[in-house]
């Protein structure tokens, strides 16, 4: 329970340790966990980013998906649409060929039928001569009847 | 246990006697009866009478060797750790270490308010060393002073933080710090804050002089002196509890309940005293850079 030089060797070792501490103790220690508060600090923050990150890449991907919706719409549309003009288009041009064949087809028997009367016409007068000469039992003068036969020719 | 020679209370006595080495004044009679000669002599004290006829020249080996080996024990073990240090994933010793480091910085943050790059490492060096002091107080108290008594060292006290000389040191060391910064912190103003407190009148300056002269210096000594009562209280218990063993087998189990419990108890109280000299410390140091 003296007190003697006790006190002033435990003032020196105290001293000792502590600048002992100060110097290189404490410093390092803090400096690594300062470092390591900062990388978990950034660790987080990184984190939040990408999360962020990936809420706005979500948006993004539904935002192009609605447009791509939408342009295949318009597309299937558009083809639909085309589809149905063609369609028409060549239902016209096969009404537009069956007018212009019928019209040819016409023409033709009506033609025909012009040459068939034509002929008809031609050989009216000797049929009928041939036949009035039977009837009458005589000859007739062509040449005399001409006119009269011509009237009846014209009149088929 | 007390050896068969001896009594209960010089076993007791015994326990609280230091290892001290020291100058015997000249004309001293040993306890062998050689007498000193002149010019007085440096020898290991051979019990109390002669450690006190010592008087301030000597030293306590024990308290000294214990001390300083756990202060050195605690730079080793802080110092290893320093130099592992990294950010990356803490595991074992580095854990504890920067459990007890974080601890303390938080501490020092709460508490002290200046800029000062000596206040954390000290606080932290004052918690762990005494508590690894306070710490030898949970070696059953005959355990290592019957091994050296078998090597030939009579006296041994184990918890340097029994012993006043190193709670006071430390103490001091402590009031050195608080008056060099009042100084430097406050200059002037520490002279002010002497002599104008309580009353602000010139005529008071004797009367606040003194007053808080009287509460500057009971700082120190309450610092000092608190730790040391506690733990010489608490050595005291384990001594007695000790003595016990030796009134009878039949006390074998009360007295073994009773180390058990008062040695559970007594893990509170080390750490508890290890961070009130730390915090207060804290607070001296943090009231000495407080200009008002």
């Amino acid at each position: 329970m003296n007190i003697n030089l006790t006190l002033i060797g435990q003032m020196v070792a105290f001293v000792c340790f502590v600048v002992f501490c100060m110097k290189y103790v404490w410093p390092p220690i803090i400096a690594a966990m300062q470092e390591r508060t900062d990388k978990i600090a950034d660790g987080l923050a990184a984190a939040d980013r990408a999360s962020h990150d990936l809420e706005l890449a979500k948006e993004k991907a539904v935002e192009r998906l609605k447009v791509a919706k939408e342009e295949a719409a318009g597309i299937v549309e558009a083809a639909n649409k085309r589809g149905n003009q063609l369609v028409e288009e060549a239902k016209q041009a096969a009404l537009v060929e069956a007018e212009r064949v019928k019209a040819a087809a016409q023409a033709e028997i009506e033609q025909e039928a012009n040459r068939a009367r034509e002929q008809l016409r031609s050989q009216v007068a000797v049929l009928s001569l041939a036949g009035a000469e039977k009837i009458l039992g005589a000859t007739i003068d062509p040449a005399a009847h001409a006119e009269m036969v011509e009237k009846l020719a014209a009149e088929l | 246990m007390a050896g068969d020679t001896q009594t209960i209370s010089e076993y007791i006595v015994h326990h609280l006697t230091n290892l001290t080495y020291g100058k015997l004044p000249a004309g001293f009679e040993r306890d062998d009866g050689s007498i000193v000669g002149d010019g007085g002599a440096w020898v290991m004290a051979h019990g109390g009478d002669e450690a006190a006829a010592m008087g301030f020249s000597a030293i306590h080996v024990d308290s000294m060797a214990w001390s300083i080996g756990l202060g050195i024990f605690f730079c080793w073990l802080f110092r290893g750790v320093a130099k592992k240090a990294e950010s990356g994933v803490p595991s074992g010793v580095l854990n504890l270490v920067e459990m007890i480091v974080e601890f303390v910085d938080n501490t020092v943050r709460d508490t002290f308010h200046g800029k000062n790059k000596l206040v954390a490492p000290l606080a932290l060096t004052i918690f762990v060393w005494v508590f690894l002091m306070n710490l030898m107080d949970l070696i059953p108290v005959d355990l290592i002073p019957s091994l050296l008594s078998l090597a030939g060292v009579h006296f041994q006290k184990i918890v340097p933080s029994t012993d006043p000389n190193i709670t006071m040191g430390m103490a001091l060391g402590i009031f050195i710090l608080m008056l060099y910064y009042s100084v430097k912190v406050k200059g002037f103003g520490f002279v002010k804050e002497l002599t104008m407190n309580p009353f602000n009148h010139w005529v008071f300056i004797p009367v606040n002089l003194f007053m808080e002269v009287v509460g500057l210096l009971a700082k120190p000594f309450s610092l000092g002196l608190r730790l040391f009562g506690n733990m010489y209280a608490g050595e005291m218990i384990f001594i007695l509890i000790a003595a016990l063993f030796s009134a009878g087998i039949a006390w074998a189990v009360p007295a073994g309940l009773l180390q058990v419990g008062w040695a559970i108890f007594h893990i509170l109280v080390i750490t508890l005293q290890a961070f009130i000299f730390m915090v207060l410390t804290i607070v001296y140091l943090s009231m000495a850079h407080e200009d008002h």
